[in-house]
Parts: structure tokens; sequence; C-alpha cells
């Protein structure tokens, strides 16, 4: 490959100093004159129908607007369609302020409207609601019965099975079966869901919404009120953390739009920290994982079933089981993913969904079986090693787990761990050692990018993505730059605004495959016409080359490693008589290519944990963490991602969950002192390994994508770590002490 | 947050008078509680008595020990190295609480007065006694994993969640208070209640007293060597105790001449039996001294599903606490 100036180069985050300063602005701190302020009044029962809504008191306050409820709120759109979204599961859709039915708890059931947020929360206490509540079921452990998933959600691929699964494990010398169950969790960004509203003069909507994809909010938005693109321009520069949950709009984006409407007055809708549990979260799921081996350990069958929790009105679907049948050479597998409804809100969409669940059971699983058949559990995995995707029956485009799994172990020490359960021991602590394998989707979608580079040298690029927290910003900067030839602050990335060309939702770890494309395509683009100027100068060096032959470096055009025959950039586009060169492409995924493929990111995760003997305290004290992900764009904000994946893997395994209390159907612990996500105290020694991985076919850039691959495995390999070092095995997420008594 | 009016006190007898005299009036410290809680639309006062300009900020020697002022933080408390040399148990217990930040803000009288962390006392929509008098306790057949497993009722079974508490137990130190009748010295037993029929006190006070200050007694410096106190939790930190032990000996060899032992997280109030802790006294320093102790302590214990571990996590905790403190382990 050739020299790069920046690609794979560690750079600071572009946008790190404005984030530091303040400078960075965040969907609830947009302001205008004349804003109001909208809170949310929140249901307290879960199921069952409000009987009667009494608003006069908080009316009555001075400075208090509006109150809407279900008795005088409008109704827009009458479709579920209209409500739809780029990450909408199948089924009806929720409509706030529709009816007096409960469906879950925290429902919004009210907005009050005033001049400010003091005021609007104050009244929120005011109104008095009555209901006739029903019992709701939230137990997912219950009943746990369940229908078959179905298919329409994007990003879903149903479980296929293959061979005869059921005869090959009754027939297997080494059996082995078991139950995992993990909590609901939710993604608690840093930063509140928040929609400011802003009505111009002209009456189209500014709207400043917390959101990964500016376009999915604009969607949502011009359909159910019959607006206009140029009506609604949806805009966020920045956001305090996603993890998904800015995958779908939330109802603050409706709440804050519909009270603009009515009450043509600009309007902030910022949610609560409560209110916050009151949407989408990563579901409960219980998985049943059965193994059937030969005596010495070649897998012989695989079954993996899956039950998620979904809401009464929305089938959410995750790929769980899939994985199974992904990870290992085996040719009987049996999968079954299915759903049961629930008197909660949908799940949604959280970092690596489906993947972080289906793989911490099954990789454990593996664990369980290694002990079974006496074989070292790294061993285990390299002896069943998949050469190919046998779920896709297509070969990978590339794929270096087995590089994941030497550099990985080499740099833990993985070849000193004592076979044996409960054999390391430091005082009262007992020491275990666990790996475990991750696995991910390389993914890239359609996506459009403008370029604009104007003749002193400055180059604007633009695209609709969000940047949330990942690094999109200093990722597409240094792909501009490296493109082009120039230097770092010569580029100014845009992002988060509906006026850019189309980019798709930030999910999926496909962002710089996607938008990182398209930025690459439309620099190229620009490149090519200012070659051609470069050419056209007088006495130009390259007047006999061709586009090939050239590169961009320094701010020239040069024949390729020859620095003696560059024409700058400025002296090209001067000779050009242009001003700028500006250049929006549409870049597709090669799909007659990649089709051939399957894409898929991989890991290898070794984990150190120390454990109370008495009193069941862990703590996790060293972690390898080695990634197959393609080319390395940013290395520092690819480190970063990692050590966020692993770091929230630590909390998942050990800290989260929400709490529900099934006689009301409500999460308990709605709070950041309650819902406990790791702190620094609990995060020790993290090693990030970026093993070489080259791959064309995945995108033209051969990037990956690393938002979501960090976190796979983890929690698996916290747990098997934790048997290690215990014998004892717990197979219900979080890990808490009292598991271990 | 309801509006409310707020005044900002400059003697103790008028900012006494001032809440004894509005049931609605409370009085405000560091603030990281009852802000919180009024946020939470839990406490709706329409007055709140800014106590902080008041001048209690000292922490001095007295002829009974040291004193610390009600209006001292915690941070500066725990680092006070008069603290740190002669009750470091005390500094210990305030640096395993809260944050740094909270630290920072909050005041050692508030920290007494603190609310139970029940996650039903928080939410205003569910049944809480504490909250609601009458209304009922959704914890005790809820989620209870920070509930109480000692001295509980049927009305509540909700904690104290304070560190601080726990080593002000263990250390016997007495709260002095001023109210409209005048000043008293109220034992640190005293200070706080069981929930009983009346789990709406959390405390033994009357309306309008104002902590002026706590007395570490001068004796207490003799468990200054062999003390710890270990919080159980369910991170490492930033997070209430599941189960937390103050122990503190006062050895002669390995000869125990006077233990304390207070437990938190585990009660409406800090845990303490003196008959438990005489258990030791002229005894050794062994496992199973220990192991008796702590059976004594958690005699009666009870638990209500998702706390019932608490029991045997107790019992296991006051165990290595003892061994701890005898190792001069902190
Ligand atoms: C997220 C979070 C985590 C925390 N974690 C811990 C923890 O792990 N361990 C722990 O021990 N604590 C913890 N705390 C609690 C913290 O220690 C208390 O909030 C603090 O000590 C209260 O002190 P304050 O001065 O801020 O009280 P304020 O909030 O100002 O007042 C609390 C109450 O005390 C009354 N009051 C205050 N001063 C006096 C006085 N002198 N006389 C009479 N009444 C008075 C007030 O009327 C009020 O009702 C945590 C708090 C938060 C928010
Ligand atoms: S334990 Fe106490 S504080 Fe908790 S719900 Fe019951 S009454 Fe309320």
């Amino acid at each position: 490959m050739a020299a790069t100036t920046h690609i794979g180069r560690s750079t600071r985050r572009v946008d790190g100093r404005a984030k530091v300063t303040g400078e960075a602005k965040y969907a609830a701190e947009f302001n205008t004159p004349g804003l109001t302020y909208g809170y949310v009044i929140s249901s307290d029962i879960a199921k069952g129908k409000i009987t009667k809504i009494d608003a006069s008191d908080a009316l009555s306050l001075p400075g208090v607007l509006q109150v809407f409820t279900h008795e005088n709120a409008p109704r827009p759109a009458y479709f579920d369609r209209k409500f739809k979204d780029d990450d909408s599961p199948v089924g009806e859709k929720f409509k706030p302020l529709y009816s007096a039915e409960i469906q879950f708890s925290m429902q919004p059931i009210g907005l009050v409207v005033a001049d400010s947020f003091e005021v609007a929360r104050y009244a929120a206490s005011l109104v008095k609601v009555e209901y006739k509540a029903e019992t709701p079921e939230t137990n997912l452990r219950k009943k746990p019965k369940g229908h078959k998933a179905p298919t329409g959600k994007t990003g879903f691929t149903p479980p296929k099975s293959r061979g005869n699964a059921a005869k090959a494990y009754k027939n297997a010398e080494v059996q082995f079966e078991a139950e995992y169950y993990h909590m609901p969790e939710h993604h608690n960004p840093m930063e509140m869901f928040a929609s400011t509203v802003i009505v111009e003069e002209d009456g189209k909507l500014k709207i400043y919404d917390k959101t990964q994809g500016v376009a999915n909010s604009q969607t949502y938005v011009t359909n159910i009120f019959g607006l206009s693109k140029e009506e609604a321009r949806v805009i966020n520069p920045y956001m305090g953390g996603g993890f998904g949950s800015g995958l779908r709009p939330q109802y603050q984006l409706y709440l804050a739009v519909m009270a603009a409407r009515e009450l043509n007055r600009s309007v902030r809708v910022v949610l609560t920290r409560e209110q916050m549990f009151s949407f989408g979260h990563r579901p409960a799921t219980l998985q049943t994982v059965s193994l059937g081996a030969t005596k010495d350990g070649l897998l012989q069958a695989i079954k993996h079933e899956a039950l998620g929790e979904t809401s009464r009105f929305e089938e959410y679907t995750e790929v769980v089981v899939n994985w199974a049948g992904m990870l290992y050479h085996c040719d009987n597998v049996e999968l079954g993913y299915y759903l049961r409804n629930l008197d909660t809100y949908t799940p949604l969409d959280m970092r690596a969904p489906g993947s972080v669940t289906g793989i911490a059971a099954f990789e454990t699983a593996i664990d369980e079986l290694s002990y079974k058949v006496g074989i070292d559990p790294l061993e285990l995995r390299l002896k069943n090693y998949a050469e190919k995707n046998e779920f896709e029956g297509k070969p990978f485009s590339s794929k270096e787990l087995r590089a994941c799994y030497a550099q990985g172990a080499a740099r833990f020490g993985w070849a000193k761990r004592p076979a044996q359960p409960r054999s390391m021991r430091e005082g009262t602590k007992l020491i275990g050692w666990g790996v475990a394998t991750g696995m991910w989707d390389a993914q890239q979608q359609k996506s459009a990018a403008k370029a604009n580079l104007s003749v002193d040298g400055k180059l604007v690029v633009g695209s609709s993505t969000a940047d949330i927290g990942t690094g999109t910003y200093t990722a597409m900067t240094m792909i501009a730059a490296e493109t082009l030839g120039l230097p770092l602050d010569a580029v100014t990335f845009k992002l988060g605004d509906t006026t850019l060309p189309v980019a798709p939702l930030e999910g999926g770890s496909w962002t710089v495959a996607s938008v990182g494309s398209a930025v690459k395509e439309a620099c190229e683009a620009v490149a090519k016409k200012v070659f051609k100027m470069a050419k056209d100068v007088k006495d130009s060096p390259l007047s006999g080359a061709s586009f090939d032959e050239v590169e961009f470096v320094e701010g020239k055009v040069q024949l390729k490693g020859d620095y003696s025959s560059g024409v700058s950039i400025v002296e090209a586009m001067r000779a050009g008589e242009v001003n700028f060169i500006e250049e929006e492409t549409t870049t597709m995924p090669n799909m007659l290519k990649q089709m051939q493929y399957a894409r898929n990111t991989h890991s290898a995760v070794f984990v150190e944990v120390e454990v109370d003997e008495d009193l069941g305290q862990i703590c996790v004290r060293r972690v390898v963490s080695a990634i197959a992900g393609g080319r390395v764009i940013s290395p520092k904000t690819a480190r970063s991602q990692i050590l966020g994946g692993v770091v929230w893997g630590i909390s998942m395994a050990l800290e989260e969950e929400s709490v529900l209390d099934h006689h009301f159907g409500r999460f308990m612990n709605h709070n950041l002192a309650e819902y406990h996500v790791a702190v620094n105290a609990d995060i020790h020694d993290i090693d990030v390994i970026f093993v070489e991985e080259h791959d064309d076919i995945v995108n033209p850039l051969g990037a990956k994508g690393l938002g979501e691959i960090g976190i796979v495995g983890v929690a698996a390999a916290i747990g098997n770590a934790v048997y290690h070092a215990t014998g004892k095995r717990v197979r219900e997420l979080p890990i808490t002490l009292d598991k271990l008594l | 947050m309801n509006s409310f009016s707020y005044t900002r006190a400059d003697a103790v007898e008028t900012a006494s008078r001032e809440v004894s005299n509005n049931q609605t009036a409370q009085f405000v410290a560091g603030g990281t509680n009852i802000l919180d809680l009024m946020k939470y639309n839990v406490e709706r006062p329409t007055r709140l008595v800014d106590l902080t300009r008041l001048p209690l900020k000292e922490i001095e020697d007295t002829d009974k020990g040291l004193r610390l002022g009600a209006l001292a933080t915690n941070a500066t408390t725990a680092y006070d190295e008069r603290v740190e040399e002669r009750y470091p148990l005390l500094s210990k217990a305030i640096l395993a609480g809260a944050s740094a930040q909270l630290r920072n803000m909050a005041t050692d009288g508030g920290n007494l007065f603190q609310r139970t962390r029940c996650y039903y006392f928080y939410d205003t929509a569910t049944p809480c006694n504490k909250r609601e008098p009458g209304s009922g306790c959704s914890a005790i057949n809820g989620y209870n994993r920070v509930c109480g497993i000692l001295g509980t009722s049927e009305s509540c079974i909700a904690t104290h969640p304070s560190d601080m508490c726990v080593a002000l137990a263990a250390l016997k130190a007495t709260v002095n208070v001023t109210g409209t009748e005048g000043e008293r010295t109220v034992e640190f037993a005293d200070f706080h209640r069981l929930p009983g029929n009346e789990p709406e006190r959390d405390n033994n006070l009357k309306p309008g007293e104002i902590v002026t200050s706590i007395d570490l007694p001068a004796d207490g410096e003799r468990f200054a060597k062999n003390f710890t106190y270990l919080k159980l939790r369910d991170r490492a930190s930033y997070a209430f105790a599941l189960v937390s032990v103050a122990a503190a000996l006062d050895l002669d060899g390995d000869t125990i001449k006077e233990a304390r032992v207070a437990l938190g997280g585990v009660a409406h109030k800090p845990w303490r039996k003196p008959e438990a802790e005489d258990l030791l006294k002229g005894q050794k320093a062994t496992k199973e001294n220990f192991e008796r102790v702590a059976a004594s302590l958690l005699e009666g214990a009870k638990g209500f599903g998702s706390n019932t571990f608490k029991i045997e996590l107790a019992k296991r905790a006051i165990v290595r606490a003892l061994t701890m403190a005898v190792n001069g382990q902190h």
C-alpha cells in the first residue's frame, strides 16, 4: 500500500477543542428569542386507560401557554406508515397523545408548554390524572413462550438451520446444554433527548434534534405533519452519545414540532433522565444453547434458541442466534428466534444489537464445552475454526481471526494458563483467565457527499451523517485531506444537516465505509478536475500524464513519487480561471462484487479477573482485545472506539440492568446513581491490538468499521474468566456479587 | 419542583424558629440531597432556609475530643489532618461515599439527614409510606436489593444510606443540636430511629432543631490503628453500600480490649449491637470469635427476596473487616 499522509496515522480529534471548551452546541442548547419550553408528563401506570385528566391548576399558573393531552392535541396523521422511520420494526407505531390508552409505563400523556422550563416543570406536577389500571405483564421469564419473529426490519436476517442438529446432538459423544438470561439495559447516553424547534419568520421549521440521522428525523416529521423538506430542516452538529438510542426519532421530537405548529411558537422539549427509561432499550433475552461434540472437541451439532421481549405494538427484531451458525465449522445447526409481547416500550438497537446478546451466551457455552471435553478454550476455538461463513454459504472477504487469537494470546500470556478452575490465587482473591470471540458485520450503505475546493486551497466537505462521539468528523477530514493531498487544517467537514447530501443513519458500524467512500469519491471527482487544469498549465510537467499516474501531495498534484514534477492546486485553479470546484457524488456499494462474500469483523478478547473468595466482588484487571477490522483509518479514534466497547462490555457483564418492578411494569432504577455503568475505578488495564487485515472487497477504503466489534465478546470472556477463577458459572447477566456468594 | 421562597439564615436560633413555625419550611446546607428530592417532586418545601452562612464550619479541638462543625464539608473533614490521624476510620468512611464533587458540597450535618435511596421513595408514581404515609410500602414485595434486613417494620424496610454515619456510630460520636427550646446533646445511637409505624420520620429530632456540631470522643483515638471501613457495592466507586462495615479494635497484643462494629446498608440507621461487640472483650482475635460476633449482629435478620443475600454477605463482611482491622489493613 502506498505511503499515506493522514490515513492510518494518529491525530487528535478535530472537534476535540470545541467539545472541551463548550463551543460545540447540542440540540438543547440552541436559543432563539421567544423560545418556549415543553415538559412531558409521563404515565404512572404501565397498562390501562386515562379516565380523567385535569389541567386546570396547571393552566392557571402564570406563564403556562398550553397543556396538550389526548383530549386536545391534534392528530396530524392517521396511518402507521406516516410514523415509520428508517429503523422501525414491523408493527403499529406509537403516536403520542392520540388516545387515552396506556401501553407502557412512563408513556408520554401530556405536554406542558410555558415560557420557562421551571414553570413548565412545576405545572406538569399540578396536572391531575386518574387511571383505570390493568395488570401489566413485563416479565419475560414468567411464561417463556414466544412466536416466530417476523422479517421486515432493516438489517434483520431470519435464522436459517442446516443439516440435522437434533439427530447429531443425540448421537454426539459429548453433549452440553444450558440456559442464559440477561436483563434489559438502557443506552443512557450523557445527553438527554432534546429537540429545539425554531419557527422562522416564513413559517418554516428549523429543528435541532438529538438524532443519529437528521434525514431520518426529517422524513418522520415531514410525513406526519405533511410538510415539504424545505419546510423542515433538521440539524444536529454534535451528539452527547447515541449508542443506537438516536436511530429512531424519539417522542420529544414529535411533541416539540406538534406544539410549535399549534402555538406558532418556537419550542424546546428536553426529556429528564427518568424519561430516558421510557423508550427503547436492549431487550431482555432468554437463550438456550445446546452443543454436541466429539470427545476431542469437534463440533457436531449446534442449537441456539432465543426469546426476546418486544412491545405489544411493534415486533422488534435483532440478529441474536445467526452468529452461532457463523462462528465455527459445524454441519448441523438449528437456530430459532422468538419474540414475546410485553407491556413495555419497543426495544431499540443498542451497540452491536443482537450480536452482543447472542455471542455472550454462545461463547459462554463454548467455554463450558471446553471444560467438558478437557481442551483449552482457545484451542477448542481453533479446532473448530470456520474457514468460510457457513451460515451465508460464502467465503469471507477477509478473516484474520487466527491472527487475533495468536497475537492476543501472546500479548496476554495465555500459554501460562492453568487448565483447572480455582488454581490461581493471591490472598483472598481468586484469579481467572477467560477468552471469547467476537463478530460483527462489515457493511457499506449508499451515501452521498459533496466536496468544495476553493482557490485558496481550502476544502469543505459535507454529508448529512452524524458524529455520535465515534470520530466521524476526524475520520472524514482525514480521508478528504488524504485524497486531495492537503493538510488537515485546510479541510472542514460538515455533517448533521438535512441541507447536506444524504447519508444513511449513523449506525451498524458502516459510517466510515459508507460516508467515507462517498467522501473519497467526491474528493476524487474534484481531484480529476484539478488534474485537468494542472495539465493545461503552461509548460505543465503533467501534460502527457493520465490521472492514474499522478498523486496529490502537500497541496500539489505531481507524477507519483516525483517531487520535482508538481503543479500546485492553487496554480492549476488560477490557470483554469475558477474560484472553486464543487462535486457531489452518490456512492453505491459494489453489490455484484460484495454479494459473493461474507463481510465481517472479528475479535478475540482475553480477560483476567480477580474475584474475592468470600465477598464475591469482581475486578477486571486486564483485557486484551485483538481486532480484525480491515484498514484502520484513524488509529486514535479507532482505538478509543475499542476501549469504549471494552469498557461497556465490562459494564454489561458486571453492572448494567434496568430493574423492572413487574407489579408496576416499571423500570425502577431510572437514574444514573442506581443504573450502574462502569466508572473509572472499575477500569484497569486495556490493551488493543489491530491485526493486519487487507480487504479490497468490503469497500474502496478497505475499512470495515469499528464502532461495535469492541463490545462483542467482552461479557462472555469475563464470565468465562470468573468461572476459571471460582469454578462457579453464572448464566445471568450482570454478574453481581450476590450471584457468587 | 414547586416554587418556593428562599432565605439565608444569619443566626441558628432564628433559623430554627423559622422552620419550627412553618411545617413546609426546610433547611438546605450543601443541597446535594434536598435539591435532588425537590426536582423529583418528593420534597415540596415552600420555603428553604439556607444554613451555609452560619458560623458552623470549623473543626476544632475541645476538652471532649474533636468537634466537627455541622457545616464543615465532607471533603474538608475527610482530609483534615486531625481526623486523618486520630479518627482515620471516619476519613475512610467519608471517602468511600459519593464522588469528589459531591463531597465538596455535602456537609457533615446534611449527611446525617440524607434520606433513603429506596427506589420507590424516589418515584412518585409508586406508593411509599415514607413519602406518603399510609400509601403502602412497594418495596416489601417489590425490588428491595437496596433495602434493609434488620430492624425493618411492616410499613418500611428502607435503609439509611450514609457511610459517614456508620463510622460515627462505631466511634460513639455525639451530636449537638439547637432548637427553639435550647441546646441538647444526642448520643449517635439515639439520633436515627427505626421505621416502626412512622417511617416518614428518619430521626429523633424535633421540628426546627438544627445540628450545630458533631463531637468525636477523645477515647475514639484508641481505634486509630486497628480499624477498617469495608464497603461492598455494585461498582468500585460512586455507588451506595449494599453492606458496609466499620470495624475498630483496641488491641493488647492479640487480645481485644474493646471492639466496635457498625453496619451500613442493612437498616434504617447505622446498626450497632453493644452485646455483640462485648463478645470480643478480652478475647483473642480469631476467625471463630469474629464469626460469633457476626452471628450475633445478624440475629433476627430478615430478607425480602432481592435483598436476602445481604444476610450472608453481612456476616462474611464482618469477619473480613475485623480480620483486616487486626492486620492493620484499612
Ligand atoms: C449521586 C449521589 C451519590 C451519593 N453517594 C453517597 C454514598 O455513597 N455514601 C454516602 O454516605 N452518601 C452519598 N451521597 C449522599 C451525600 O453524602 C448527601 O447528599 C450529603 O451528605 C447531604 O449533605 P448536604 O449538606 O448536601 O445536605 P442537604 O441536601 O443540603 O440537606 C439534606 C437535609 O438535611 C437537612 N439539614 C442539612 N443540614 C442540617 C443541619 N445542620 N441541621 C438540621 N438539618 C440539616 C436539610 O434540611 C435537608 O432536609 C450521595 C449523593 C448523591 C447525590
Ligand atoms: S421501604 Fe420505606 S421508603 Fe421504600 S417503599 Fe417501603 S416505605 Fe417507602
